[in-house]
């Protein structure tokens, strides 16, 4: 166990704050929903991407900083950039899942077109997975595509396509080999938003925002080319992705900074006159979960450390997105709890403006159900726990040939 | 920066692993367990051999010198095997009191006889950590009286070592005029529980701390990280069980693990536990190493381990049908193991209490 950083990462440390200190300033504010990117936000990436702060192990050819990789580096980049309070650059869909897929199983052609406009924000992708009777079982897809003189021709709708009715491209999972079996006959495309034929309609959630669409692709052509990896291998290509996006999900760096919210609002509310911090049955329920919250934040560390180590982390890493987005939804409801009847006032202010505190913490506390559901349901977390991790043995399937007959 | 064990400390439990494999079979568990002394000899001999016992001592005093993690790492695998150990109290808390409170003649004294496993030390305390049952002891010069329950690591102790409520630790020889100890049946087999009254018996009192309410709290919240440890391995072991034997019991002519019901209550089991092992190794390291986090880590991975190994041990006996509730699998051991070590030094609700209070959440 040594937590210290040796003289190399001290220097990366020194030269990063140094950074901070001189171009914190002109950086976007953090948070605020998901938006396109706008000129604050890419002169920011411009600069981060010069100084090697953000795409900093993606090849130079593709527009990144070209260093090796070396997890430490990036935490301590990620450490500095949040205590400062200054944005780590842009995160959207396109950067933490198709990226990082396209540089592991897409062709070199693939990555010099998309990877560099991509980590630069100039082009927003939405993911085109889940189908309104495809959710946790992502691979019973129906939206299929034809081949015709080159083109693939797509037809069918998507869900939960979030940023769509903004996004340039999607990458979008759909059968496109009728005679294979469920998984061998996916395909994974990258569909321009501006095709004719696609339709985005914006989706309300729970929150009363409309953060997700529904997309309705009809006869949409795509060259035959837009493809990742062959025919047939969309199943291992969305996989890929997917693992990328479990590792987003349940980040306890997100828990710690909540947890300290938490115990912000306990210190400043009070019942009849008694801070809820020294309440104790509110007070035991904060320190329950701070208990967690440490188990997973030395959890993480543990991970990075293996990671960096070149070590198999099995099923440390698969539990990852269960655990965090479940302490994530209880320490927001907490927050609710602790403000009482006088967290019931809701009035959401919309993308562009900032909410108040109680409407923050009832949209944080639905939202963690929609981060329990997505990326693959708490459930499906366990299936893939248990058949991954634990070496149990799948649920008999009944076999249904699915597809529409041509 | 390195968050993990290091070679040196793999190798350590590797061998203890070893040592425990050969020498603790459910048959020789059993045996040890009837007398409920919390002792085997074969197996102390065993640790003295592995330098064990010595873990904490400095090498001068013949000890290993090695720091709290190597004790945290240590402890898990007694817990896994529920190993009839005096461990925390003789090999953790009784010399750190000695290095944290005693002066060099007494350190010169002890340490040695602690490392060479010559003198098993119990500690118990006269309050201030959380005990249900009662404690009242005084001081008179160097003779001290009274009644003290909850005494760790007695059942083949030579000596006891008594907090006082002023934080002073005074030590006792265990066979001195005045001192009668009483065995009581205990839950956990494998652990005595015992209480000492004192009559004016002689007291070698440990002063030589600035602070001594800071070292009965350093001594307390050692305790509780190896306790903590004890219970992360115990809960492993029923997890590994619970789920080897999901894979091979067949119902419904498919295994059980394959039904969604068991699967994902293993899956919620490993969420659970594996966070734990890098919040014990950590709440170690702390106490070594960073003092400003080293109480607040101590009480919550006491109460957190609590928590968890009691879900662990409940699930995992459930997942095991009528069988897990017999005597014949043993899987109880387990059970009364995590159970024992939940109570001690500071149930789940105080340690999350005296954390509340450690940072400036209890004022009233």
């Amino acid at each position: 166990m040594d937590l210290a950083y040796g003289p190399k990462y001290r220097a990366l440390q020194e030269e990063v704050r140094g950074f901070v200190r001189s171009h914190g300033h002109l950086s976007p504010r953090t948070g605020g929903g998901r938006k396109r990117p706008d000129k604050r936000a890419l002169a920011w990436q411009h600069l981060l991407l010069q100084h090697g702060y953000f795409a900093r192990n993606i090849p130079k050819e593709y527009g990144g900083f070209g260093l090796p990789l070396d997890v430490m580096e990036l935490a301590i980049i990620a450490d500095e950039f949040s205590s400062a309070g200054v944005s780590p650059g842009i995160m959207n869909q396109g950067i933490s899942m198709l990226v990082p897929t396209l540089l592991e199983v897409g062709s070199k052609e693939q990555c010099a077109k998309w990877v560099g406009p991509t980590i630069r924000g100039e082009v927003i992708w939405c993911q085109g997975y889940s189908e309104p009777g495809s959710g946790s079982d992502l691979a019973a897809a129906k939206t299929h595509a034809r081949v015709e003189d080159g083109h693939f021709i797509i037809n069918g709708q998507k869900i939960w396509t979030s940023s769509a009715h903004f996004a340039d491209m999607m990458f979008l999972l759909c059968r496109t080999e009728t005679e294979k079996g469920k998984h061998g006959g996916l395909s994974y495309l990258l569909v321009p938003m501006s095709a004719p034929g696609i339709d985005v309609r914006p989706l309300v959630t729970m929150t009363g925002r409309a953060e997700f669409n529904e997309t309705f692709l009809t006869d949409v052509r795509v060259p035959i080319d837009q493809i990742v990896m062959r025919r047939g291998d969309g199943w291992h290509v969305a996989n890929v992705t997917l693992k990328y996006e479990r590792l987003l999900l349940g980040d306890p760096n997100k828990l710690t900074y909540r947890l300290a919210r938490v115990i912000e609002l306990m210190k400043k509310t009070s019942l009849e006159g008694v801070p809820t911090i020294q309440i104790p049955e509110y007070r035991d329920r904060l320190l329950r979960i701070q208990g967690e919250v440490l188990a997973s934040k030395f959890h993480g560390l543990r991970l990075l450390s293996e990671q960096a180590k070149g070590e198999e982390s099995g099923v440390r890493r698969l539990i990852v997105k269960l655990n965090g987005t479940m302490i994530a939804y209880r320490l927001s409801s907490l927050a609710v709890d602790v403000l009482g009847a006088a967290g019931l006032p809701y009035e959401p202010k919309g993308e562009a403006l900032e909410d108040d505190e109680a409407t923050t913490w009832q949209i944080d506390n639905m939202y963690d159900i929609g981060l329990i559901i997505g990326g693959g349901s708490s459930n499906i977390q366990r299936n893939i726990i248990g058949e991954r991790g634990l070496g149990l043995p799948r649920e008999p399937t009944a076999d249904i040939k699915l597809g529409p007959k041509e | 920066m390195e968050f993990g064990l290091s070679n040196e400390q793999w190798m350590l439990e590797n061998s203890l692993r070893g040592l425990l494999e050969e020498k603790l079979s459910l048959e020789r568990l059993r045996k040890v367990a009837e007398i409920g002394s919390g002792f085997d000899a074969t197996l102390w001999e065993g640790l003295v051999a592995q330098g064990i016992v010595g873990l904490l001592v400095p090498e001068r005093f013949g000890g290993s010198g090695l720091a709290l993690l190597d004790a945290a790492v240590v402890a898990e695998s007694l817990g896994y095997h529920v190993a009839p150990a005096p461990f925390p109290a003789s090999v953790v808390m009784a010399p750190l009191a000695l290095m944290s409170a005693g002066s060099e003649a007494q350190q010169a004294k002890w340490l040695p006889k602690i490392a060479s496993g010559e003198v098993r030390i119990s500690v118990a305390f006269a309050g201030g950590v959380g005990q249900t049952g009662e404690a009242s002891v005084q001081l008179d010069g160097d003779q001290i009286s009274g009644l003290l329950t909850g005494a760790l690591d007695a059942g083949a102790a030579s000596h006891v070592l008594v907090f006082l409520p002023d934080g002073r630790a005074a030590l006792v020889d265990a066979h001195e005029m005045g001192v009668a100890i009483e065995m009581r049946g205990s839950l956990d087999r494998t652990r005595p529980v015992s209480s000492y009254e004192l009559n004016d018996a002689r007291a070698i009192i440990l002063d030589a701390a600035n602070d001594a309410r800071v070292v009965a709290a350093r001594v307390a919240d050692a305790g509780r990280v190896v306790l903590a440890a004890d219970t992360l391995g115990a809960a492993q072991s029923m997890f590994d069980r619970a789920l080897a034997y999901s894979k091979e019991r067949v119902q419904f002519n498919r295994v059980i693990g394959s039904f969604q019901g068991v699967k994902h209550t293993l899956a919620d089991l490993v969420t659970m536990l594996e966070p734990c092992r890098a919040l014990v190794w950590y709440a170690a390291h702390a106490q070594d190493a960073v003092p400003e986090e080293a109480r607040i880590l101590a009480l919550q991975a006491k109460a957190h381990l609590g928590e968890v190994g009691r879900e662990i041990a409940r699930l995992t006996t459930e997942m095991h049908g009528g069988m897990g509730f017999t005597d014949l699998l043993g899987l109880h051991y387990w059970f009364k193991r995590v159970a024992f070590n939940r109570q001690m030094l500071g149930a789940p609700e105080h340690c999350r209490q005296e954390a509340a209070a450690v940072q400036g959440w209890l004022t009233v």
